[in-house]
């Protein structure tokens, strides 16, 4: 029996109203087709193709619809899942569409590139009764698959636009959290402008996370989306600099500010040799490759990058694993991920370890750099690393690594990428007084996202430190809120 | 936004200077402080340049380029009219400018483009300000001129003598420090030249500031591509600096950071070479 008739029998089943839970349980989970591991080494295509309507539907039908939908608990935004699933099986997509943007502004990138593993998907009954969360109800490939599927229709509907406040609202960073507070607060009539640093808008979304995961085509069109609704967005425009917070309220009449600059402040090791050159952070390499194209460097793209033979990335974060991949698509023939842990405690997401794997990175788990070595030209030219083993728990709840002494060995590399984290960036710190941050740089809010300073919110990475997508989305919403709220009560 | 040329000019083979409008940054910017081109969004680098003036009522800035590389020779190549795209700025930290007495400002090549605003900005303070300008020959000196409005003495020296003193900038800087108490020193110019500025100025204990012009992406202190090492600490250029103590500068190591993209770029530039010829041709 193929796929189809498969689903016709069980759609009967459903439709009879005796399709009962083993039933659903013995239902194949659907996997994601992909591009072929050794073609996609090769190019920057979009790895995961997507559900096809046979496959969403046989996999919506998994889903139990529990009365307490655990599922919905580990949704940071509250998505009504087993709601939009049912649309799924009904067929009826844009209910689905509908039922999820109630909750959740970027769908075609959340369903790409959430945690879902850890979040929706950990406690959904299904996994929990095959005790594999891989086993579990893919809710990330259903969502992405409405999200593809309404991109697909000719008119997006944008959002309606109350009618004008008089009022205007700044938001600093054109990052996911930007994006939704921009849409939320646009919608309820006021003026909107988002400036942006960088040259195009998008945020991590466009310099960090590769084509490969997240087409830029997917941000565009939010971008586009965000226009139509009147929204003005400013590029080459680094507050702090071109204005300061207190400028843009004081001379240029903003109400409200949104602070979602994001993290951007890339730590390095402070071992010797980090200054060799083909030491890059993640943050210069991912923006050399994904926002300034350098996969095209000679073929149109004018920003060059190390073309490398052999390449060591040191984390074991999402990070890590785009900056992995993206050197193996430059063509580098070894690339080793360095991590000082196992995999177990890696915080990247599972489907993206698997991916680095068939695309032929190699981990070297366990391990971590002593110093980097360099030649007579001051180019880096191999690593020389300790082994680890694993202590106790430390204050994460993951174990500790700990250095074997003696057990230093070096491995050839001609390019170093340096993906451990990122830092709160300093600049609107340094120039917005009373503005309050914490010890790591990061700004304090309250529980509506609002700062220390009247009219001033704040949310996503430069509020969590490096957190995700769908966190800065979550509070972006919040913080679009109480800024309504804000505006509403101010004359 | 678009950034039209309002006017260009070449200073000298290969230097070029326009007024740009670019409101937001000339109503914004300080001496010291560099915006960040970036001709056309979709696949052009995106490349530094110091302001080396500004215009508030016409809401323009003032750029001084070398054409070194693909990028600034296609910057070199607009005509007035044509656009930029992208100006992002203005960067880095304003130059801290107070009386301090004596001030010699030592300008290498282009270096006197970064240098013009900031002897201009010292001498409005109330400083003596004393200009060494060096260049290889007569033909590549550029803003003497102006240099000689701002400084109550100028030197100009090449390296083969057709013009000024033949020598090297560090040879009067030397002089001057013996003869008479200088408070405060500022080159720009060549790497190389800014590391015998600090090593002269070190000998007499002078405060030497130096403008680093590393490798840069994003210039919001987001990539770390343009770091450095002063005092043994890891600095970012675009954020802590532009300028820096030259005693506390690590330049050998800069040195080698700035040839990381060599082989990479004279491809980009011959190709480009042999484009514009087929162009020329037509
Ligand atoms: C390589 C990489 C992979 C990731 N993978 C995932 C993943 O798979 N799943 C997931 O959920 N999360 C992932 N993340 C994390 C996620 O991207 C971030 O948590 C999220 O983008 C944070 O959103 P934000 O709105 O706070 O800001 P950001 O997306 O960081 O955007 C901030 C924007 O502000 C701009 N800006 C900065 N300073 C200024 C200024 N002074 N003035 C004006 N603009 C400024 C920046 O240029 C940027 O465009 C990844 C991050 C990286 C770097
Ligand atoms: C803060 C700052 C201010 C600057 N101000 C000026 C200015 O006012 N006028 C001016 O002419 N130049 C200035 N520069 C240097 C200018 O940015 C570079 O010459 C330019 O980026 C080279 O670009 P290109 O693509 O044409 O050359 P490329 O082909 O990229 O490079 C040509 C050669 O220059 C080296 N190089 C690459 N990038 C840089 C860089 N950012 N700085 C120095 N060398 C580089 C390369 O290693 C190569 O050897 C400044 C740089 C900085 C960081
Ligand atoms: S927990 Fe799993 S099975 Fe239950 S409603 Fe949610 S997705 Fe469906
Ligand atoms: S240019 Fe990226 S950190 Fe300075």
């Amino acid at each position: 029996m193929n796929d189809q008739q498969l689903l016709d029998e069980l759609l009967k089943k459903h439709k009879a109203g005796i399709l009962k839970p083993a039933d659903r349980y013995n239902i194949p989970s659907q996997a994601m087709p992909q591009q072929d591991g050794v073609a996609r080494r090769s190019n920057v295509d979009e790895v995961a193709i997507g559900y096809t309507e046979t496959q969403a539907r046989l996999e919506a039908l998994r889903c139990l619809g529990c009365k307490n939908a655990p599922c919905m608990e580990g949704c940071p935004v509250k998505i009504k899942i087993k709601d939009f699933i049912a649309q799924i099986v009904e067929g009826d997509f844009q209910k689905a569409l509908d039922i999820i943007r109630e909750n959740s502004l970027l769908p075609a990138v959340c369903g790409r590139v959430c945690p879902q593993e850890v979040q929706c998907q950990l406690p959904c009954t299904v996994g929990k009764k095959f005790k594999d969360v891989e086993k579990s109800v893919s809710i990330g490939r259903l969502e992405r698959f409405v999200a593809d599927w309404g991109r697909k229709q000719k008119e997006k509907s944008v959002p309606p636009v109350a009618p004008s406040t008089g009022k205007k609202v700044a938001i600093l960073g054109a990052g996911p959290g930007g994006i939704v507070v921009a849409t939320d607060v646009r919608r309820a009539g006021h003026e909107v402008t988002v400036f942006e640093a960088f040259h195009k808008p998008g945020g991590v979304m466009v310099y960090g996370i590769p084509e490969f995961r997240l087409p830029k085509a997917i941000v565009q069109e939010e971008i586009e989306g965000l226009k139509k609704m009147g929204v003005e967005i400013i590029c080459n425009f680094v507050a702090g600099r071109t204005k300061t917070i207190k400028d843009l309220m004081e001379k240029d009449g903003f109400d409200a500010v949104y602070i979602g600059v994001g993290a951007g402040l890339p730590m390095f090791m402070n071992i010797e040799g980090e200054h060799l050159v083909g030491v890059y952070s993640a943050n210069e390499y991912l923006t050399r490759a994904n926002l300034m194209r350098a996969y095209d460097f000679g073929k149109g793209a004018d920003t060059p990058i190390a073309m490398s033979k052999r390449v060591a990335v040191v984390g074991g974060g999402n990070v890590a694993m785009d900056s992995a991949r993206t050197a193996v698509r430059l063509g580098a023939e070894h690339v080793y991920l360095i991590y000082r842990r196992s995999e177990k405690e890696m915080p990247a997401r599972v489907e993206e370890v698997h991916h680095a794997k068939e695309e032929g990175v190699e981990f070297h788990l366990l391990r971590n750099p002593k110093r980097l070595l360099g030649n007579a030209d001051g180019v880096v030219c191999g690593i020389e690393c300790l082994k680890y083993e694993l202590g106790e728990p430390d204050a994460s709840g993951r174990r500790r690594p700990v250095p074997i002494e003696g057990s230093e060995f070096t491995i050839d590399v001609d390019t170093v990428v340096v993906a451990i984290g990122n830092g709160a960036n300093p600049l609107i710190g340094q120039t917005t007084q009373g503005l309050t941050l914490n010890k790591w740089g990061n700004i304090v809010v309250d529980e509506k996202c609002k700062t220390s300073l009247d009219g001033v919110y704040a949310g996503g990475d430069i509020v969590l430190g490096a957190a995700t997508v769908i966190l800065a989305m979550g509070q972006g919403r919040t913080a679009a809120a109480a800024i309504n709220e804000y505006l509403a009560g101010k004359k | 936004m678009a950034h039209k040329l309002l006017s260009k000019q070449q200073l000298c083979p290969d230097v070029y200077m326009a007024d740009i409008e670019a409101p937001l940054v000339a109503s914004a910017a300080k001496a010291g402080q560099f915006v960040i081109v970036c001709l056309k969004t979709t696949y052009s680098e995106r490349i530094p340049l110091t302001v080396a003036g500004t215009d508030q009522k016409k809401g323009t800035i003032c750029l001084i380029w070398q054409a070194v590389g693909k990028s600034t020779a296609e910057l070199g190549n607009l005509q007035v009219g044509d656009e930029v795209e992208n100006i992002l700025g203005p960067l880095g930290r304003p130059t801290h400018v107070e009386k301090f007495g004596t001030v010699v400002c030592v300008g290498g090549g282009i270096g006197n483009a970064p240098l013009l605003p900031i002897a201009k900005a010292m001498k409005q303070a109330g400083n003596k300000v004393i200009s060494i300008l060096g260049a290889r020959n007569k033909s590549l000196l550029i803003l003497e001129d102006d240099f000689r409005v701002v400084s109550d003495e100028v030197i100009i020296v090449t390296d083969d003598g057709s013009y000024g003193r033949k020598a090297v900038v560090t040879v009067p800087l030397d002089e001057i420090c013996q003869l008479q108490k200088v408070d405060l020193v500022v080159a720009i110019g060549p790497t190389i030249m800014m590391k015998f500025c600090c090593a002269t100025t070190q000998k007499h204990n002078v405060p030497t500031v130096v403008s680093l012009n590393t490798i840069m992406i994003d210039g919001t202190g987001m990539c770390g591509g343009c770091r450095v090492e002063v005092g043994g600490q890891t600095k970012f250029v675009c954020v802590d600096g532009p300028e820096f103590d030259g005693h506390l500068v690590n330049f050998d190591l800069m040195m080698k950071r700035m040839t990381a993209y060599k082989k990479q770029e004279q491809a980009a530039m011959e190709e480009y070479k042999h484009k514009c010829r087929i162009g020329l041709d037509k």
